[in-house]
């Protein structure tokens, strides 16, 4: 039986649980973090991109030796249907900043790294160890947690729960219920190793540039979802993510998603002569605002993925991660330092402090969002990438058609399909949920 | 009873790539394991640690990162971690590497107490060698018990062990007198999973880092890539020994249509043998 005691203990070592470990271990806490994987990131298979900023406000000096793969200069937004893309790139010289805002990195090597800062920083990390149970005392108060070693409870004055989207120590304690079907994505990934050279000549890159395609459409045969496509180094990691309650609704194989996706006129040159080095799937959650949980209790705080903080809008989920991971180490130390119990009350400075960040205000700016996606998937996803290749078609074709024929084509087309009505209803209702 | 178990941080070869145009391993990115067939070792000492008391150091020789095996190692139970780092290690084939690991185990004896057993797994994933256990034993001038499958018992009075090893005709088994060393097989007890109390130990614990000098090293020619016969003269991918498989289908065919299409077959690929048994008349 271990009888000392951590001032907190973390539950999990992805990006929010290192960044509440690191936050907490350096303003002089004693850090206990639990990972169940065999190192920090082997078991996260994020895409992914990285955004400096929130990394930076925690760790300022990063780009000195953390693993990044490229910064980004192009994005490229594809509308698809089966066989073209229209597509709206954006690419900035800007963006070769000294300080860029934006990187690819593979997860398993950049969780390393960061766990290292975060030992660095005081923290014990524990890996392969899982936790299995939140342990409470008579009066409900989180007092720390059981793992899967031998030994006993390990005690703490507060449990930030870092446990990812489908953390079962929350929800078997009844913090919060297992996310709702249509409030988390499954995602497929694969990553295609692909020589550096070839890289830089397919996307028109050079030195450490890379680029973005996020594509919506037909490829995901009208469920709501997003496939993408990142440059690394030497690799470039393609996937394709859906809502789980569309899938579970239409019976499509998510595999078989992305192989579509990979075989797409548009994608399949961008791959040519690659080879397979991964295959993972993963839950992403897509409830934004409306399906965050209880943040904070007698003795625990929830953050990342965990507590549903992603923004499906502008693809954000690791800086929300990591932002509320900070601020609950922040808050934890705050309570700690002005020498109180770690009660509910004192823990609610959390939401408090969370409500005032871009963490919430995002989400709350896009809470009608998942809704409409969700109950107009086919429109967004289906309908309208479809008449939009039309139109586009429509403009380039030069066949000897008068042109006021061809818009007059296109504009029957939008309205065949959706109704007078329906078009207006659908811009007015994404323009309110943007709002 | 003091324990000394060499180990070595490898490649997880069941994931490595090799480098389609220069045929080297792609270590970048590879994760890397503990050699699979030292944590039978390992595993084993423990057990002897268990039974008889003592302690077992664990020591191995490499680059920084190495620490990450040896923290490992403390998570299983170890009790103490030796890391022998030093870029004149840099280079090591198995003569060099016996050299340096001997010297530092004669280190951990003056340092911690003499050992009674040093144990080696039976060779690693990555040389494949099996030469550096034996090379310990010979320069450390102890009894060399190579790919033991079982020991059996250990007498600590009359200071000595008794152990079963795999030859090609079966078992032996062995007696000997300690301190020896024991290259361990697979296939033996798989290694345990440490207590919160190990593993929080370990997390904590400071390794002991060795350059040369500290490791009391003198001859730094008999170290590194100086201290290393062995060249590697080329590197190249094997030629595949076969080619694919030819089927032959034999839904709704007779016998000996399908015997005559398999001779057929055979001496399309080997023409030489149709005239080798035709000349003789046996076609």
């Amino acid at each position: 039986m271990t009888v000392e005691k951590f001032d907190a203990i973390v539950v999990g070592a992805g990006m929010s649980g290192n960044a509440a470990a690191y936050t907490m271990a350096s303003r002089g806490l004693k850090v206990l973090q639990l990972e169940r994987g065999e190192y920090p990131g082997s078991k996260n298979v994020q895409g992914a991109i990285l955004y400096a900023n929130m990394l930076e406000t925690i760790i300022p000096d990063f780009r000195d030796d953390a693993p990044l793969e490229r910064h980004l200069v192009e994005q490229r937004f594809w509308v698809m249907d089966d066989t073209s893309h229209t597509g709206m790139h954006y690419r900035s010289d800007d963006f070769n900043e000294p300080a860029p805002n934006r990187y690819t990195i593979i997860r398993a090597q950049f969780d390393k790294w960061f766990s290292r800062k975060v030992r660095a920083a005081g923290a014990i990390v524990l890996c392969e160890t899982t936790a299995t149970e939140l342990a409470l005392d008579g009066d409900g108060k989180v007092i720390g947690v059981h793992t899967d070693r031998e030994g006993g409870i390990i005690h703490a004055e507060a449990v930030v729960l870092a446990e990812g989207v489908n953390g079962l120590l929350g929800t078997r304690a009844g913090f919060r219920k297992l996310p709702k079907p249509e409030a988390v994505a499954l995602a497929v990934k694969e990553m295609h190793f692909l020589p550096e050279e070839v890289i830089a000549e397919r996307f028109g890159l050079s030195g450490n540039q890379g680029c973005v395609i996020e594509a919506a459409g037909t490829i995901s045969r009208g469920m709501a979802g997003l496939g993408f496509l990142y440059t690394n180094k030497e690799s470039i990691s393609l996937g394709i993510g859906c809502l789980v309650s569309d899938f579970a609704a239409t019976m499509e194989r998510p595999y078989a998603l992305l192989e579509a996706f990979k075989g797409h006129p548009s994608i399949r040159p961008l791959l040519a002569g690659s080879e397979i080095k991964e295959y993972a799937a993963h839950l992403i959650p897509e409830g934004g605002f409306k399906a965050i949980p209880q943040l904070f209790g007698n003795g625990w705080v929830v953050v990342g993925d965990a507590a549903q903080l992603n923004n499906a809008v502008h693809r954000e989920g690791s800086n929300l991660a990591m932002t509320s991971g900070r601020i609950a180490g922040e808050a934890i130390a705050m309570v700690k330092s002005r020498g109180r119990p770690m009660t509910s009350e004192n823990l609610s400075l959390y939401k408090a402090m969370l409500d005032k960040s871009f963490v919430v205000k995002d989400l709350r700016k896009y809470k009608d969002m998942p809704a409409l996606i969700h109950t107009n998937s086919r429109n967004f996803f289906m309908t309208y990438p479809q008449l939009l290749s039309q139109a586009a078609q429509n403009f380039v074709r030069v066949d000897g058609t008068p042109k006021i024929e061809k818009e007059r084509a296109t504009t029957a087309a939008f309205v065949k399909a959706r109704s007078r009505w329906g078009l207006v209803s659908d811009a007015v209702r994404l323009a309110l949920a943007w709002r | 009873m003091h324990i000394v178990v060499c180990i070595k941080q490898v490649p997880d070869s069941a994931q490595i790539r090799v480098h389609p145009v220069t045929n080297t391993i792609m270590r970048q990115g590879v994760p890397t394991i503990i050699n699979p067939y030292d944590l039978f070792a390992l595993e084993e000492a423990l057990k002897v640690r268990d039974y008889h008391g003592g302690e077992v150091t664990v020591l191995t020789m490499g680059p920084p990162m190495a620490e990450d095996a040896l923290r490992k190692a403390l998570t299983y139970g170890a009790d103490r971690a030796v890391l022998l780092t030093d870029r004149h290690f840099a280079g090591s084939d198995t003569l060099a590497t016996s050299f340096a690991l001997s010297q530092a185990i004669a280190q951990i004896g003056n340092s911690f107490g003499t050992p009674d057993i040093v144990f080696t797994g039976k060779q690693t994933i990555d040389g494949d060698t099996a030469q550096v256990g034996p090379g310990i034993a010979k320069r450390l001038n102890l009894v060399q018990l190579t790919y033991v499958a079982k020991i059996a018992s250990i007498e600590l009075s009359a200071r000595t062990i008794t152990v079963e090893r795999r030859s090609e005709g079966g078992t032996q088994v062995l007696k000997s007198e300690l301190p020896c060393l024991i290259t361990m097989l697979e296939g033996t007890a798989s290694i345990r999973r440490g207590s919160l109390e190990d593993a929080l130990r370990a997390a904590r614990s400071e390794i002991v880092k060795w350059n040369a000098a500290e490791a009391g090293i003198e001859d730094i020619t008999k170290c590194g890539l100086r201290g290393s016969p062995t060249v590697v003269k080329r590197v190249f991918a094997p030629t595949p020994r076969a080619e694919k498989a030819a089927q032959i289908d034999t839904t709704e065919k007779t016998v000996r249509d399908v015997a005559d299409e398999l001779v057929t077959s055979i001496f399309t690929h080997q023409p030489a043998l149709e005239h080798e048994l035709s000349s003789t008349g046996s076609a």
